[in-house]
């Protein structure tokens, strides 16, 4: 064989191999992306409910999900800012230079270098429209990767009704246990704010008996210290404290 | 050589972790959960036994230049196909073990059965040989996870077996078995054990 020939078969093995194998992993991609779409969607609206607590074993995830109210609002001011919710992605946002602002880098405990303008509130009222739950997005960076997940409080806005991360990088079996239910169930009843009105909830090894604290996680400081600027992050005044207060006097 | 050999014997006669010391740190880094271990278990052989065939039907046409990058491609391609069925089917696992799965590309099992078998066997006998290596190496996963998810969180299929000091019980965890390394000390003694029960499998000492 030829030095030409065999050239051209190493070229045609090659293009007939990439062509081959882009069909099938295309083909995967496409036919299994509405199962995967509705996975995530569903996936989200649990987490939502989750965090709350509000969902228990064999609910329907939509029909309990039917009874939360989806807010936007301006982070700024906690003015409620009347837009289409579905169409509003907050994480997505924060990204996009066209609705972000960067965050001064003193003021960025959570190191989140930009936040978006406008955030994305779920709240939930009893028949006679009082707020009972007020549901927020909050993330920040853990040890590998950036740690997504919803933060439930009580209508003083200060008291936690429920904690969770619903997506994170972080090893699993140690920082990864983030989502474990009995580590997350000890956020419920703490207090966001001291009696100063600082954001002062930690994740602290051996500390996790105070009003403030919840118990580190082993094996993985770097992703405790960073769910405690996260919450410093997002309660501090360049968070959500407008918002909190807005919802507080009733303006939602 | 026969099918059954095929699957059988990489068991405990020929074991990719034990006797090879292939693929040792996806059994470190999925091995705390057993609910893990089986995902990536099945992940690993369906991609290994599919990967394998894949290899062999076109083993004659690849020029030897580049095959190695053929094995490549065809596994990666194989490897995402799994990805995006775990992210369609059992969305929750995938989630929690999302670049482990990713991972399974660089698994050296994979590509070193492709090289040694499927580069030179039949699309059945391949096929059948990549679910034997992944049996195999599921066995000493499992073996694995069991030890580390038991000791390490008292828990086995995130059940609780012993009840943890923290949970009120008596059982204090050991977190070695939480760490990657404390695989690295199952696997050793598993390879003990197979080699003393088998001592054709010890290596010549130079």
């Amino acid at each position: 064989m030829s030095k030409k020939n065999d050239t051209l078969k190493t070229v045609t093995v090659a293009g007939l191999l990439c062509f081959v194998c882009s069909i099938i992993v295309s083909v995967t991609v496409v036919t299994l992306r509405p199962q995967q779409a509705i996975n995530a969607e569903l996936d989200m609206k649990k987490n939502i409910l989750m965090s709350a607590g509000m969902l228990k074993k064999g609910d329907d995830i939509n029909e309990v999900f039917s009874t939360i109210e989806t807010v936007i609002v301006d982070i700024e001011t906690g003015e409620k800012v009347d837009m289409d919710v579905d169409s509003f992605d907050q994480i997505a946002a924060s990204k996009d230079p066209a609705q972000n602002i960067d965050i001064p880098a003193d003021k960025d405990v959570g190191r989140l270098n930009t936040r978006s303008k406008l955030a994305k509130v779920y709240l939930e009222r009893d028949e006679s429209g009082t707020i009972n739950t007020i549901i927020l997005n909050h993330w920040g960076k853990g040890l590998w990767s950036t740690m997504y997940g919803f933060i439930a409080l009580a209508p003083d806005a200060n008291t936690i009704k429920g904690f969770a991360y619903y997506s994170h990088g972080e090893t699993p079996g140690l920082g990864g246990e983030v989502d474990n239910p009995k580590w997350k169930s000890q956020w419920v009843g703490k207090k966001l704010f001291n009696d100063a009105g600082a954001a002062s909830m930690m994740v602290a090894k051996g500390l996790g008996k105070g009003e403030h604290q919840v118990d580190g996680l082993s094996g993985s400081t770097i992703t405790s210290n960073g769910v405690t600027s996260s919450m410093k992050y997002w309660f501090g005044p360049n968070g959500y404290e407008k918002v909190l207060a807005n919802i507080k006097n009733g303006g939602l | 050589m026969k099918i059954k050999e095929l699957i059988l014997d990489p068991i405990i006669k020929d074991n990719p972790i034990a006797l090879q010391i292939l693929g040792i740190c996806s059994a470190l880094a999925v091995t705390v959960q057993l609910k893990n271990v089986f995902v990536m278990c099945a992940a690993v052989t369906l991609v290994l036994a599919f990967a394998n065939m894949g290899v062999s039907i076109i083993r004659n046409h690849v020029p030897s230049s580049i095959r190695i990058i053929v094995q490549m491609t065809i596994i990666a391609s194989l490897v995402i196909v799994a990805e995006q069925l775990l992210k369609a089917y059992v969305y929750d696992q995938w989630k929690t073990m999302a670049v482990y799965v990713g991972l399974i590309i660089t698994n050296c099992i994979v590509m070193g059965r492709t090289e040694a078998f499927g580069m030179k066997n039949g699309p059945i006998e391949s096929f059948f040989d990549g679910i034997g290596n992944g049996l195999g190496y599921s066995f000493i996963l499992i073996v694995v996870g069991f030890f580390r998810e038991l000791f390490g969180s008292g828990k086995l299929f995130g059940i609780e077996v012993f009840q943890l000091v923290q949970d009120g019980g008596w059982y204090q965890p050991n977190g070695l078995m939480l760490l990657p390394p404390s695989a690295f000390i199952i696997i050793g003694f598993i390879t003990w054990l197979i080699r003393m029960k088998d001592p054709s499998q010890i290596e010549e000492s130079n």
